[in-house]
């Protein structure tokens, strides 16, 4: 090979420059923990469950609130009947932030981390702005 | 106003619940279902009595701020930018094609209160691209569906009535007062009225209908022959916008 430790030394410099933000999250300790996820809700009176499944609603969320939306808005349907019978209005701000009134922990921690952005709050109002 | 049956029997229930203690009224009052009474009809529609409107100078002000008040609908302070869902126009405007220029001034220049005209053949409709505008078939309310508003404004271009606005701007730092219960919108998408149908669908009337103190609109069922609007229709001259558009409007004025 010619110029074979130019080509090994360029290498090795340009690995270490490409995987630089995964060197410097670790030196600096942070990055791929999991996000402070605070899942407790406030009490709400004859509410204990949600309208789905824990697992469920951790993988899924983002379909049933897309399905809710079409359904209320395009449908005129608006109430969820759960599995075991309770009826719920289809209403992320009235339904879910109820009990989850705690958005930026519940909600945007998670959301931050994965890097995605939902663009719910461009129209609807958070539970901040209720108040 | 005096208390309806409906109110009566909603205080009551709830008077007898307080007697059990606030936590059960709590609960009660936070699961809102929406459809436990739904106002329905076969086809929406309008009769607006221009003459009460003309006795009551002031109140049409206090109507559009009703509807503007709970639809989150922002003031910009800039015509280029208004957004309006139910409007103020002088009669020859509105009628221009059934108004003629040696009727008197306060005739011509009378306030005519104007909406979205929920038309049976509804031009905005067949020119959305994206179907995010649609007329409902249960009930002929032409609807809006801001999720899906791309913006193209072809709607505007349709509407013969001007009943459309597009928000040019972000919308939420325009508005005086926020309503927790409706959306606002945000930049790039068209809106006008919807016939109050997120009212409709918790029972009540649309809130410019129940603003309105001297009973110049009347909203009911075209399709039902005892309803008060056809019973208006029945009794009284009446006329529509552009009729000669064949949109066939569902909004009636008796002048």
């Amino acid at each position: 090979m010619f110029d074979g430790w130019k080509i090994i030394v360029g290498l090795i410099i340009f690995i270490t420059l490409a995987t630089v933000p995964f060197w410097y999250d670790a030196a600096a300790g942070k990055g791929t923990d999991a996000p402070d996820i605070r899942i407790e809700t406030k009490d709400v009176p004859g509410r204990d469950q949600c309208v789905m499944p824990a697992e469920y609603m951790r993988s899924d969320h983002m379909e049933l609130l897309n399905e809710w939306r079409d359904q209320v808005v395009r449908g005129n349907q608006r109430v969820h009947v759960t599995a075991d019978g309770r009826k719920y209005s289809r209403s992320l701000t009235n339904t879910c932030l109820d009990c989850h009134s705690n958005k930026d922990t519940f909600c945007d921690r998670c959301h931050d981390y994965m890097s995605v952005k939902p663009y719910c709050w461009e129209c609807h109002l958070e539970p901040e702005v209720m108040k | 106003m005096g208390l309806d049956r409906r109110n009566f029997i909603k205080i009551a229930g709830l008077s007898t619940l307080g007697l059990a203690g606030k936590p059960a009224v709590d609960a009660i009052a936070r699961i809102r279902l929406p459809e436990e009474a739904p106002l329905t009809a076969k086809r929406w529609a309008m009769v607006i009595d221009l003459r009460k409107c003309r006795e009551n100078p002031d109140c049409n002000e206090a109507c559009i701020h009703a509807c503007h008040k709970v639809h989150n609908v922002p003031d910009f302070k800039n015509p280029k930018d208004e957004i309006k869902w139910i409007w103020e126009e002088r009669f020859e405007h509105a009628f221009h094609d059934q108004s003629q220029e040696y009727a008197d001034e306060s005739h011509r220049e009378l306030p005519a209160l104007v909406l979205c005209n929920h038309c049976d053949d509804p031009p905005c409709v067949r020119v959305c691209p994206t179907e995010a505008t649609w007329k409902r078939d249960e009930d002929g309310v032409v609807m809006m569906d801001w999720h899906r508003c791309i913006g193209c404004r072809y709607c505007l271009a349709a509407c013969p009535y001007g009943a459309r606005s597009f928000n040019w701007r972000d919308p939420r730092p325009f508005i005086e007062e926020i309503e927790p219960d409706f959306p606002t919108r945000m930049r790039g998408v068209v809106e006008k009225c919807t016939f109050c149908e997120e009212r409709l669908a918790r029972g009540e009337m649309p809130a410019c209908v129940e603003a309105c103190d001297a009973g110049a609109l009347t909203f009911g069922d075209l399709e039902d022959p005892e309803s008060r609007v056809r019973e208006l229709l029945r009794t009284h001259f009446t006329i529509r916008r552009k009729p000669g558009l064949g949109t066939q409007p569902s909004v009636y004025y008796i002048i």
